[in-house]
């Protein structure tokens, strides 16, 4: 039995009166409601506004090394990746060049053809690949070969006198620079 | 109380035509009308709200222990890194997993409070013999998420408390060891501690307290409310207020009170993280959460033989007393000054608790040694609490990657392999729960330092089981570089 079937009159009145408590308490409710929601919200919704998946710059030795440069020359980095809370690293090859301005350029070791490691041949001053032959200018331009495009450029700069590098990936066989991963 | 609908027009005539056309579909109006207009003997009371508050808590660590699972992995490698990554990098992070760590324990606090109301109410009474068990179940099931949640962060605290509470399991005769094994998945704590924790916390326990308060909560529907403490328990002759408006507003206002404590807490003392778990920790005094700490102490009174009576006896005989209150107690008498047997051994039993958890308290800061290692592991906490994050180095990462760079580096990493030092420390040297990680001793070891070591293991190396590693010159030099470069 409910308390409404004890006193049926009181019900017209009673049930005016909860339907607006209801309406108050309802909004009470959805008020504090999402107040609480706001932490889950932000919470779930990290990886939207951080980078949790990202590449470091990676050290390529002191910039006074590379102020004389005759002949490119290559460095191993250490490539710092982050992926949550997870770090790998891994080591890459590239070459520390001139680009015609007279600037310090750095290239990717990784042949844009098929992604051999292109060697840098001192007695003819160019870039080989030694699995099919593509060829490269000192400062990463194709001169000859089946590579679609020249060598890749990274992105690079001088910090704390220290030459840092972003090291990438790009996609295989195609004329454009395009980054993968 | 399930005819009034048929009686008079449904309310539903009144409102709205969606509402009616959702009400038609879904009976919604009397699933509304059965669930507020409980009828509450003698009008609401502030002394109720016990209940319908853990069922708010509950669904709070429910919410939150959702949110943790988004970022939380299972395995003794990745546990802490993963909770520490929740703590110090995810935004928000460090909240909820503090109002989950919190609401553990509000969870234990609310428990307590709706037993002592229902006691000394005698609410139990009157054909609630069946709702006072189901109650009984929710109460170790509760107890069980407090124990299994408490392992999941494997911090030093988490893992040595488990450590006890699963040895505690050996003292039960014939089955201990068999089921302290089953516990752990194995004889010692490791990965598979935590896969099986993990499963009943978030799976097989949760699920059982869907189940419990679903019946707990359909058992008081059927027995009704049993009101005040002079009224019957059979048939209230008090006159009765609908659980809504009244009783919603205060069970309302109760639940907000506790959820701001709750945020207030987790916003000014986030619940703390410790170092890692390290089993060859040999000095960790472990202790565990508050509400296990009159039970720990009680531990203590009974040395070996005689173990099996404290841990298993005395505790058993209580337990059963306890569930069988309303078969014992079958007078009608409600009032607690007219029960003073019940009340009084109730009681006594709170403050022997009590008792037991100062005499913890005292013991641990009257023994200087004691409370200078217990200091000394609040300090690494909060220590480990203010460093940065720090990722885990996945498999295969830098540390082979720079092995294969030097030659000597590459020749040492072999000889770790060789001589099964990963079997301990872990592939690249990160560290298992079997032994500590050497990755970036290279900053507190030299060559040198980390050579004499080898030859003659310190005291502390020796007990977590570290033999002196006797290699030819070149070898061990080969060995240090490898290790340096970690």
């Amino acid at each position: 039995m409910s308390f409404a079937e004890l006193d049926p009159s009181l019900q017209p009145a009673l049930s005016t009166r909860r339907s607006y408590l209801g309406w108050l308490m309802g909004l009470c409710v959805a008020g504090v409601g999402a107040a609480l929601s706001v932490p889950i919200i932000r919470y779930s919704l990290y990886p939207l506004s951080a980078k949790t998946t990202e590449t470091k710059w990676s050290d390529a030795g002191p910039a006074s090394d590379f102020t004389s440069l005759s002949a490119p020359v290559q460095r191993e980095i250490t490539v710092e990746a982050i992926d949550g809370w997870t770090k790998t690293a891994s080591n890459k090859v590239v070459y520390v060049t001139k680009n015609p301005a007279g600037q310090l350029e750095l290239l990717s070791a990784v042949c844009p053809h098929l992604g051999c490691s292109v060697q840098w041949v001192d007695s003819q001053h160019k870039f080989a690949c030694p699995c099919h032959g593509a060829t490269y200018s000192p400062d990463g331009t194709k001169l000859g070969g089946p590579a679609p495009r020249g060598m890749d450029s990274l992105e690079s700069r001088v910090q704390n006198g220290r030459l840092m590098v972003r090291y990438q990936s790009f996609r295989q066989l195609v004329p454009t620079k395009e980054v993968i991963g | 109380m399930s005819t009034s609908s048929q009686t008079r027009p449904p309310r539903a005539t009144r409102r709205g035509g969606l509402f009616r056309w959702f009400d038609r579909r879904t009976g919604i109006n009397a699933v509304l009308h059965e669930a507020l207009d409980e009828p509450i003997p003698g009008g609401a009371r502030f002394a109720y709200v016990f209940g319908s508050a853990l069922l708010f808590i509950f669904i709070s660590q429910v919410i939150t222990g959702v949110c943790l699972a988004l970022y939380y992995v299972p395995s003794a490698g990745d546990a802490h890194t993963t909770v520490a990554y929740i703590v110090k990098v995810v935004t928000a992070g460090s909240f909820l997993r503090s109002i989950h760590a919190y609401g553990s324990s509000a969870m234990v606090i609310l428990l307590l409070l709706h037993v002592t109301q229902t006691f000394l109410y005698g609410s139990y009474k009157g054909r609630r013999e069946l709702l006072w068990l189901s109650g009984c179940g929710l109460f170790v099931l509760v107890l069980c998420m407090a124990f299994t949640g408490y392992l999941l962060p494997w911090d030093e605290k988490a893992y040595f408390a488990t450590a006890v509470g699963t040895n505690i399991a050996s003292e039960v005769p014939v089955i201990g060891s068999w089921l302290k094994a089953l516990m752990r998945g194995g004889d010692n704590m490791g990965t598979l501690t935590i896969s099986r924790f993990f499963v009943a916390h978030v799976l097989v326990i949760p699920a059982a307290i869907f189940g419990f308060i679903a019946l707990h909560v359909y058992l008081f529907r059927k027995a009704g409310s049993a009101g005040p403490i002079d009224e019957d328990p059979y048939v209230p002759a008090q006159p009765p207020e609908p659980f809504y408006p009244k009783q919603v507003i205060i069970d309302a206002i109760f639940a907000l009170v506790i959820i701001g404590v709750l945020a207030l807490l987790a916003k000014n003392i986030p619940f703390d993280l410790g170092p890692k778990a390290d089993p060859a920790d040999t000095h960790y005094i472990p202790r565990p959460e508050w509400y296990y700490i009159p039970i720990f102490e009680w531990l203590k009174y009974w040395p070996g033989s005689l173990s099996f009576i404290g841990i298993v006896v005395i505790p058993g005989i209580l337990a059963f007393l306890f569930a069988s209150l309303p078969f014992i107690d079958r007078r009608m008498e409600r009032r607690p000054w007219k029960r003073p047997v019940a009340v009084g051994c109730y009681v006594f039993v709170f403050l022997a608790l009590f008792g037991l958890g100062y005499q913890s308290y005292a013991g641990d800061h009257s023994d200087p040694a004691v409370a200078k290692q217990i200091a000394a592991q609040e300090k690494a906490m909060d220590d480990y609490m203010r460093q940065p994050f720090q990722p885990e180095l996945a498999a295969g990462g830098a540390a082979t990657a720079t092995a294969s760079a030097d030659p000597l580096v590459a020749k040492g990493s072999q000889i770790f392999r060789a001589h099964a030092c990963n079997a301990c420390h872990g592939n690249g040297g990160v560290g298992t729960p079997a032994a500590p990680k050497l990755t970036g001793l290279h900053q507190k070891l030299s060559p040198d330092q980390l050579t004499a070591l080898f030859n003659s293991p310190s005291a502390q190396m020796t007990a977590g089981g570290m033999p002196p590693v006797r290699l030819p010159p070149d070898d061990m030099k080969a060995l240090v570089a490898y290790v340096e470069s970690l």
